[in-house]
């Protein structure tokens, strides 16, 4: 069944992971998108303010959207999103780190000028096997809303 | 690269541009957010976005690919002159950050990245902190991204002032 806004109620929503992060694709996400030393290269990176290679930061947003997809986005009546509130990047995301995905309703809405559609605004937060948080994400994602919800509220 | 000292409010840089072909949208959107319009011309075409549509972590990620490589466009011309070369630090996140319209297959964005605020770090005598505002403009002269960035920048004479 596919979830709509109806099944987005506020507060923890569900953990999703692990993801196995490789240093493979870390490094081949710095070479295509984020070619910094601090990324592609130990000896630089171990001399960085980060001490040791770590993967771009939105290479890590781009695996917590994958988290979110597999997870639940992809059968869900996701609409898409206009944008995201905030990124805090906590902590450095190594090679062979396992990734596990938090994620809370924070905010659920009504969208105004459409109807059928609603807003529900996500608190992602990425921690690595060691229960660190790495990464903490606020973003509003458009979900349509049962017919019979949106019909209901019309009336 | 500049230094912290060298950075002012409302400096503007022009990042460069990048096309996002339907091959290259689809190709990122496999590997991070297969989402049905952003993996196929007709779910595209039936969706808000009215067309294949870039993943937003796909336009996110390709505005950073120019600000490294406009980086390290800077850092070769002060080498050039003989000058010391600023390594930016890593970024604590970023707010505001906009998909104002879709970028289609075939849209040409061109990135720009204009100076808000300076600061200096309190924790970290030899870094300053500057915001900036990141923005994508299609082929049409239309803002489609923009978000505002946080980045340490390495002050001129370390634990100086």
């Amino acid at each position: 069944m596919t979830l709509t806004f109806e099944d987005y109620p506020l507060g923890h929503f569900g953990t999703f992971g692990p993801r196995h992060v490789a240093r493979e694709e870390i490094l081949a996400f710095a070479a295509e998108f984020d070619p910094q030393p601090m990324h592609l290269d130990e000896a630089a990176a171990s001399r960085s303010m980060l001490k040791g290679l770590s993967a771009s930061g939105w290479h890590l947003c781009s695996i917590m959207m994958r988290m979110m997809v597999d997870g639940f986005l992809g059968r869900s009546a996701s609409l898409g999103s206009p944008g995201v509130n905030e990124v805090r990047w906590l902590a450095p995301l190594r090679s062979g780190d396992d990734l596990v995905l938090d994620i809370e309703v924070a905010e659920a809405r009504v969208s105004r000028s459409r109807p059928g559609t609603g807003i529900v605004t996500f608190k992602a937060i990425a921690r690595n096997a060691a229960g660190q948080a790495l990464c903490e994400m606020v973003s509003p994602i458009m979900l349509a809303r049962r017919a019979d919800a949106a019909a209901e509220q019309a009336r | 690269m500049y230094f912290f000292e060298d950075i002012a409010i409302g400096q503007r840089r022009e990042l460069g541009s990048f096309t996002f072909t339907a091959d290259l949208i689809k190709t990122f959107a496999r590997r991070f957010d297969p989402q049905r319009f952003h993996l196929d011309e007709e779910e595209g075409r039936k969706s808000l976005f009215g067309g294949l549509a870039a993943s937003g972590w796909h336009v996110g990620s390709v505005c950073m690919k120019l600000m490294v490589t406009d980086g390290q466009r800077r850092a070769r011309e002060a080498a050039a002159l003989g000058k010391t070369i600023a390594v930016w630090g890593p970024s604590p996140g970023f707010r505001d950050l906009r998909w104002i319209k879709p970028v289609l297959a075939g849209d040409t964005i061109s990135f720009a990245s204009e100076v808000e605020s300076v600061r200096s770090s309190e924790k970290r005598p030899e870094w300053g902190i500057v915001q900036a505002r990141n923005t994508g403009t299609n082929q049409r002269g239309e803002l489609v991204f923009s978000f505002l960035a946080t980045a340490f920048v390495p002050r001129r004479t370390a634990g100086s002032d």
